[in-house]
């Protein structure tokens, strides 16, 4: 077995398949001639082939096409793939359309509204563009600036969301969470974000 | 190119599902068959193959009619054979130490080395033993036999079917025909 070519093993599997080249049969014949091991090995290798092709057909199960008719989901093709996404999704649908309809008017609002602004509350300490929430001080609300800084150094109980400026922080305390918005998208999703916990808010 | 197979299709495709009984029909018994091979489970092979079926006719929009159509329901369901096999392994082990008298349907349940005693091998009668031998084989290299040697189908098709290289099907081909050589000894 050892004197035997590596290649005599993959010849027939060459020949088991039906593509080997007459070179290759020549001297796969040749060398089972002379070497029972590898004899052995193409005769345990016809068996398999044999073996496994006496598999007998086993039959389908009755009533297998109708069982299968059966379970097809009805009619999926005689509705256009449109009308089936909005039946199926009216919930998805109808956020969608909401956003489409908001994102051309906020766009245009983020664009517009350059101006400096911020949440009023008690307690700030507006210095140009640069809002501070002071030492000592809390704030007990949802606080916004747009196109401004906002510097906390006191406490803040609830979300903080600075639009196109800095948040600055030292031993800030701030309830919510913190948000910075500097691109055009960001701030949609933002509006968006809100838009739709509102819609969702109101819908309950 | 089947002519009345793509007359089928085309009926389902605009809507008329009752066109795709015929289709179900027609290879009802190759896919229900590879299943079977591949899960070595009768109800199982069933539900597999309904749910090949099912997909196919879910699908039916993206079949390319320039192609062989039992090709892409051969993908389908070998596919979902394969991803029920890897699915079930873990639980293989679990079921590997219930004894087994309950025929064919526990082989599927053994673990790939699991062996039965020598003398239970040979009251098994040659059909069954031929699926117990099937269900020892690696899946990469039952699916290549089953559909070689039970389907019949040529090597480039089965490289379709599997969408592997045809090197590797031959390759995969190869490697089965040793793995079951070795399984079956001197049988
Ligand atoms: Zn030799």
């Amino acid at each position: 077995m050892k004197q035997c070519p590596e290649h005599v093993v993959e010849y027939m599997h060459e020949y088991l398949d039906g593509d080997i080249s007459q070179q290759h049969e020549k001297e796969l014949r040749t060398h089972l001639k002379s070497c029972d091991t590898c004899k052995e090995h193409m005769n345990e290798l016809t068996n398999v082939v044999a073996f496994i092709k006496s598999a007998a057909a086993i039959s389908v199960p009755a009533g297998f096409t109708t069982n299968v008719m059966h379970r097809i989901p009805m009619k999926p093709r005689a509705l256009k793939g449109v009308q089936r996404f909005l039946r199926r999704h009216p919930m998805l649908v109808a956020a969608v359309v909401f956003l489409i309809l908001m994102s051309a008017t906020l766009f245009s609002s983020f664009n517009n509204s350059q101006q400096f602004s911020v949440t009023k509350a008690p307690g700030l300490i507006v210095e140009g563009e640069t809002v501070t929430v002071p030492v000592g001080e809390t704030i007990k609300s949802d606080l916004v600036v747009e196109n401004g800084n906002l510097v906390v150094e006191g406490n803040v109980e609830g979300d903080v969301t600075v639009v196109n400026g800095k948040y600055m922080a030292s031993t800030a305390n701030v309830t919510g969470n913190v948000e910075e918005i500097n691109e055009s998208f960001e701030w949609l999703w933002y509006s968006i974000k809100n838009g739709v916990k509102k819609l969702f808010s109101t819908a309950d | 190119m089947d002519p009345l197979i793509n007359k089928r299709i085309k009926q389902v495709l605009k809507g008329d599902q009752s066109a795709y009984a015929d289709i179900v029909s027609l290879y009802q018994q190759s896919l229900h068959q590879v299943c079977y091979r591949m899960l070595g489970n009768k109800e199982e092979a069933e539900d597999a193959a309904q749910e090949a079926f099912i997909k196919a006719y879910i699908h039916l929009h993206t079949y390319d009619q320039k192609r062989k159509f039992s090709t892409w329901l051969y993908r389908i369901a070998t596919n979902l054979c394969i991803d029920r096999i890897r699915k079930k392994k873990p639980d293989y082990y679990l079921d590997a130490e219930v004894p087994g008298t309950e025929g064919l349907d526990m082989y599927s349940q053994l673990a790939v080395d699991e062996l039965l005693p020598e003398e239970e091998l040979e009251r098994m009668e040659l059909q069954e033993r031929i699926q117990y031998e099937i269900s020892r084989l690696p899946d990469k290299y039952r699916a290549v036999i089953i559909l070689k040697y039970i389907e019949e189908l040529p090597l480039q098709e089965i490289s379709d079917i599997l969408d592997i290289p045809l090197g590797t099907v031959k390759t995969r081909v190869h490697r089965g025909r040793e793995a079951l050589r070795k399984q079956l000894g001197d049988l």
